[in-house]
């Protein structure tokens, strides 16, 4: 059977902080494009595999502030446009009574901004990575701690990354294939 | 939720752990997925379920004869034209509070004892919102058009009265049922994928995974998704103040006694997560025994809940002083005749049994012993459910059965109808509640899987 191309060296850990230690040395090594898969989160550990700031704040100001806005004129418009109605000469931008829904629409807004910006920024769904064909990997869902570093790293070498990877006290270095 | 462990303070070595000693990553993962993939269904969740679907039908049998006939079936009249739609109403979204406030609250105060009760606290509040939604809906007089009550150009050229609460209603229920749900579906994606590592079953790990979408634990993937639970919590907080306000104003908007009073905000935000807490303790201390999880729902959680339970219902109380002091205060016949009416008149056995349940009962979980006794925990917490709901229905029918002008006077008694369609929205929850346990950890395993690693790292009692 044909082999497929190589994705990357992956080297299995069994704690967070030998995960941790082990990224910070890649880093240091030189390697740049890589991941680290682990069971629940490790503070730290985005930064250390080279991760920089996030956008998603800013997305889910952008998705509250519409929705305050679009919840705003929804009311305003049949109120003050629309179908006006004279009671009692009060006025139709009764904007104190659209302060509840408006509010709402503004926490609805963020709020699907904040679960769709995260998954999108995330690239889920995505049903197929190659690290799933690593056999081993099911456990980085449950107590194993995982370092991938990416064959199109600059510094990536198959030899000599293995050997620096099964330095960093890994208890299992294997192959991704694409 | 690492920041969230990490700053767990030193316990005293008197209160009981948040988690049971000896656990690992790996014993907590399978502790609470074997009860999905691997454990039989018990005989136990099978005599519940059925029991519940029982009820469920119970539900649809009510629903169908009240479209065909009408609210007429139900024992609403003139003046009392609500009934138990809207306790039902009130008292289910009271209880959905509860899991919003471990879910999001307690994630911002750092609170790690939150961690093995939010996934089926937030749970049931999503079935307690879809059982409270049921109720705007049917109890119209035309349920056909209850879309009218959405935002939509219509070919009569009129729109929703956005100045009610009843249309505010549709808007905080809405979303506050959007929310919770994706706040409880994100909430599971990490799990869901350890479901579909673990599953053995082809169907199993195809459709678990298809729910996980492919999360892999990426560490990029993590820093977002924290960011992103922590950005929800923020906003599910102040949405589940306002939902409960915005219900509130269902009554205080109104001018007769009893209900046009500005104490119903925080009044019934108050008595919401009271209750809520109460049918969080209903539902926790036959699930850590059934499932035998006492190690991760401790003594620590129960009593915690309990001393929410506490301060919660001593804001209630402080709610009906106010009431009764405030009705004498205005010097106002018609408040001080309501107040009075409802301690002496024709619905006094139920205004006193409020009172009991809610104010008298629970003071006991001033003393340490009955905090620590699970038997009494679980008691106190089914007396504070029948005593919200008796709250609700004396706020709704004793202020509307006698109001301003004595002609006008009436009384209110519930049909069978009414008795069975509050009973058949306890099976919809309980059915909801059964398949859950069932086929999604009811535990959630990557934040227990943090309290182990902050153990670990410091060396203490979390």
């Amino acid at each position: 059977m044909k082999k497929r191309p190589l994705y990357g060296l992956i080297a299995e850990f069994e704690n967070p902080d030998e995960l941790l230690a082990a990224a910070h040395r890649a880093r240091a090594e030189g390697y740049r494009r890589m991941d680290a898969f682990t069971p629940l989160p490790v503070e730290g550990l985005a930064e250390a595999v080279g991760f920089e700031k996030t956008r998603l704040p800013l997305v889910v100001l952008l998705g509250g502030l519409c929705g305050c806005v679009g919840g705003f004129l929804l009311q305003y418009y049949p109120s003050v446009i629309d179908y006006p109605l004279n009671i009692a000469g009060k006025p139709f931008n009764s904007w104190p009574a659209f302060v509840p829904v408006t509010f709402e629409m503004t926490i609805l807004g963020a709020a699907l901004s904040a679960v769709f910006g995260m998954l999108a920024m995330n690239g889920l769904p995505k049903p197929y990575h190659p690290v799933f064909n690593v056999p081993r990997f099911e456990l980085a869902s449950r107590n194993r701690f995982f370092l991938c570093i990416k064959a199109h790293d600059p510094k990536f070498d198959p030899a000599r990354t293995r050997d620096f990877l099964a330095g960093l006290r890994a208890r299992e270095v294997s192959e991704v294939e694409a | 939720m690492d920041e969230l462990s990490r700053n767990s303070t030193q316990r005293t070595d008197t209160s009981p752990p948040v988690i049971g000693p000896g656990h690992s990553y790996g014993s907590v993962t399978d502790k609470i997925s074997a009860i999905v993939l691997t454990q039989p269904t018990s005989k136990g969740w099978w005599f519940g379920f059925l029991v519940s679907f029982s009820l469920l039908m119970v539900l649809m049998a009510s629903i169908t004869y009240l479209l065909l006939n009408g609210t007429g079936i139900w024992g609403i009249n003139v003046p009392v034209g609500w009934g138990f739609a809207i306790i039902n109403f009130v008292w289910w979204i009271g209880i959905g509070h509860a899991g919003t406030l471990i879910s999001a609250i307690l994630l911002l105060l750092r609170q790690t004892w939150r961690t093995s009760i939010n996934r089926f606290a937030e749970a049931m509040t999503i079935f307690a919102v879809s059982c409270a939604g049921i109720f705007p809906l049917i109890h119209v007089g035309r349920p056909w058009l209850a879309y009218w009550l959405l935002p939509y150009p219509d070919t009569m050229g009129v729109w929703p009265q956005f100045r009610s609460p009843l249309v505010w209603d549709v808007f905080a229920v809405s979303t506050y049922a959007t929310v919770s749900l994706l706040f409880w579906f994100v909430g599971l994606i990490p799990d869901l994928a350890t479901l579909r590592d673990r599953a053995r079953h082809r169907a199993a790990k195809i459709i678990y995974g298809i729910l996980a979408m492919g999360w892999r634990g990426s560490a990029v993937h993590w820093h977002r998704y924290e960011l992103a639970s922590l950005l929800l919590a923020g906003l599910a907080t102040p949405l589940v103040v306002s939902v409960h306000t915005v219900v509130s104003f269902d009554f205080a908007v109104g001018v007769i006694p009893g209900w046009h009073t500005t104490i119903f905000p925080p009044y019934f935000v108050a008595g919401a997560i009271y209750s809520g807490f109460a049918m969080v303790m209903t539902l926790a201390i036959p699930i850590r025994a059934f499932y035998k999880l006492e190690d991760f729902i401790t003594m620590r959680h129960l009593e915690n809940m309990a001393k929410i339970m506490l301060a919660t219902g001593l804001i209630v109380a402080y709610g009906y002083t106010m009431e009764v002091f405030m009705a004498f205060y205005t010097g106002h016949a018609f408040d001080k005749y309501m107040i009075l009416n409802r301690f002496t008149g024709p619905y006094a056995p139920v205004c006193w049994a409020l009172i009991l349940c809610n104010v008298i009962i629970p003071q006991s979980l001033w003393f340490r012993r009955v905090r620590a006794s699970v038997p009494a925990l679980f008691l106190i917490s089914l007396i504070v459910n029948i005593g919200m709901w008796l709250e609700r229905f004396v706020i709704v029918v004793t202020s509307l059965h006698r109001d301003f002008i004595p002609s006008s006077w009436g009384m209110y008694s519930p049909t069978r109808w009414d008795i069975a369609t509050y009973l058949g929205t306890i099976g919809l929850f309980l059915t909801m509640f059964y398949l859950f346990i069932r086929f999604l950890p009811m535990i959630s395993i990557f934040e227990m899987r943090g309290l182990v690693a902050t153990r670990g790292k410091t060396g203490e009692q979390v």
